[in-house]
């Protein structure tokens, strides 16, 4: 049980972002950043990993809210919950994929706690790593789950170097596939980063899931008015009916005309280290009719060049099965 | 053959000691009565100290931020004032600083619903929430759920006209949840009920009897 109290920390909590910013960038390096904390308390209590400093975003009034873009799109703070997202009425009529994606995020005590830039800054959960061990991702020189008995079931099919552990998150998929933009402020000032190139895989850097670096602060998600309205799909296929992370998810949003595919787009989660974007599968589709013939052959394109592990061949069919009932059943 | 000795034995009548704990019996007086007397009397850091790695004897923790800070919080519609480490939960502070043991620590990882309590009428994982956090929050844990004369709360009730609960240890959460639930949507569907219980394991698989006691409860009200 006294394992179970996190280690002491000093606790700030600033009221504005470029407070933060300055704390994060004094204490780079032992320093972090606390949303809702449905991530970083795990780390805490197993004391995994142990900040002196850690910084309490949520006193920070800027951080939420979703308000509409002059160009008629949506700006979300990062700190709005997840349940705020899921149940934001403009959400919900143009951008019905990311509150989809939002209600399936774990269970509903921690979609009320839990932030959407926490959703997409979190770490990954390959076991090995959360139980603390060496790996490479926690700065050693070895891989537990990329082995032939280790247990890869949740791991990837795509993107493996050195690391084989997949993205969590079921709002990162929705977001890549709204073309979502990621504000981040650092000392330097503010910047926006494409979804697509927010999250990065071990070929990057091993040891990050994002591009952030510490004194780099989420501020907020923009979404473009480019995909307001479409015709959506989400579907999310875990263990259990709630609390899980997805074994492969996948969302897409398409335009159809005339029963024909005009324009889409659909990434994938779970699959890879970062939310996969399915360009063949969007390649394969566009202009072609909506129908069960394109939907099967999407599905067999999405899979192609997966590389499975010992344990994770079963993510290849389920893939494949989801992205032909995206483009069916959208 | 005889066999006396057994035939005519007969086991010896037990022997109570009714002596001091007679006057305790008497007095109606409880175990669970004596700790929390600990804990109001103000001895919990000594009861408690394993669990905060400090206690009233020695000098205060010299580790950067291990120094606890006087907060008041609104809990049940009481103001409490307790002394809050920055690394401390809202469920070690409500169990363990303010006497309010309903709220259980079944994991300690967001991951099983025991400790629930509602923050502004919103639920929560109270084992993964800083108390720090939520100062300006309005904490309600079960205990606040009876009203001021000791009438049980609806859903309360409803769990034991349903029997809802096994061994129950999981049914302050399971309550907390399905009191979020009402005060937002006074009439769910059985399907609505679920997903706010969904956040709730049960190890003793009593779901469909919390749902039976949930939809009863919204009949009630």
């Amino acid at each position: 049980m006294s394992k179970d109290m996190m280690a002491a920390f000093e606790l700030f909590q600033p009221d504005t972002v470029d407070g933060a910013v300055d704390l994060l960038t004094r204490y780079a390096g032992d320093g972090w950043a606390v949303a809702g904390g449905n991530d970083s308390f795990d780390w805490f209590k197993d004391r995994v990993k142990r900040p002196r400093y850690v910084v309490d975003l949520s006193g920070i009034s800027e951080l939420r809210g979703i308000r509409e873009m002059p160009d008629g799109g949506l700006e979300i703070g990062a700190l709005t919950t997840l349940t705020e997202v899921e149940t934001n009425p403009l959400v919900q009529e143009r951008y019905d994929v990311l509150a989809r994606a939002a209600r399936h995020v774990a269970s509903p005590q921690i979609r009320n706690s839990g932030t959407l830039g926490g959703n997409l800054c979190q770490d990954t959960r390959c076991w090995y790593y959360r139980y603390g061990v060496d790996c490479y991702r926690a700065g050693g020189n070895t891989c537990y789950a990329d082995t032939p008995e280790g247990q890869n079931r949740e791991h990837c099919l795509w993107g493996a170097d050195r690391c084989v552990a997949v993205t969590p998150s079921d709002t990162a998929p929705a977001l890549v596939t709204l073309d979502a933009r990621m504000v981040v402020r650092n000392a330097s000032g503010e910047r926006e980063i494409p979804a697509e190139e927010f999250f990065i895989g071990p070929d990057i850097d091993i040891e990050r899931m994002t591009v952030l670096e510490p004194g780099d602060v989420l501020t907020a998600i923009r979404i473009p008015a480019d995909w307001a309205g479409a015709t959506f799909y989400f579907e999310k296929v875990a263990d259990r009916n709630t609390w899980d992370f997805a074994l492969v998810n996948i969302a897409a949003a398409m335009f159809v005309q005339g029963g024909n595919i005009e324009r889409i787009r659909m990434s994938a989660g779970a699959v890879e280290c970062v939310p996969r974007r399915l360009s063949v599968v969007e390649g394969v589709v566009t202009g072609q009719a909506k129908n069960e013939a394109t939907a099967r052959l999407a599905g067999q394109s999405a899979v192609r060049g997966a590389t499975p592990l010992n344990f994770n061949h079963f993510k290849i069919p389920l893939l494949q099965n989801l992205v032909t009932r995206a483009i069916r059943d959208a | 053959m005889s066999d006396n000795n057994l035939v005519n034995r007969q086991a010896p009548e037990p022997q109570y000691d009714t002596g001091g704990l007679a006057s305790v019996a008497s007095a109606k007086a409880s175990r669970r009565q004596f700790i929390k007397g600990v804990i109001a009397s103000g001895a919990v850091a000594s009861s408690a100290g394993y669990l905060f790695g400090c206690s009233t004897d020695e000098a205060p923790m010299t580790v950067a931020g291990g120094v606890e800070r006087l907060l008041t919080l609104t809990v049940n519609g009481q103001t409490r004032r307790v002394d809050v480490l920055p690394n401390e939960t809202l469920a070690m502070t409500l169990r363990y600083k303010l006497n309010l043991t309903g709220t259980k620590l079944g994991c300690d990882r967001g991951e099983c619903g025991a400790c629930t309590v509602l923050l502004d009428d919103v639920s929560t994982y109270s084992c993964s929430t800083l108390t720090h956090s939520v100062r300006s929050r309005a904490i309600t844990t079960i205990e606040g759920l009876e009203s001021a004369d000791g009438e049980l709360h609806p859903v309360q009730q409803a769990m034991i006209d349903e029997l809802g609960p096994q061994c129950g240890f999981c049914t302050p959460g399971q309550i907390m949840s399905a009191v979020a639930l009402l005060r937002a949507n006074p009439n769910p569907t059985r399907d609505e009920a679920r997903m706010a219980l969904s956040g709730n394991l049960c190890r003793c698989g009593a779901y469909d009897h919390y749902l039976n006691s949930v939809m009863r409860a919204a009949e009630m009200a």
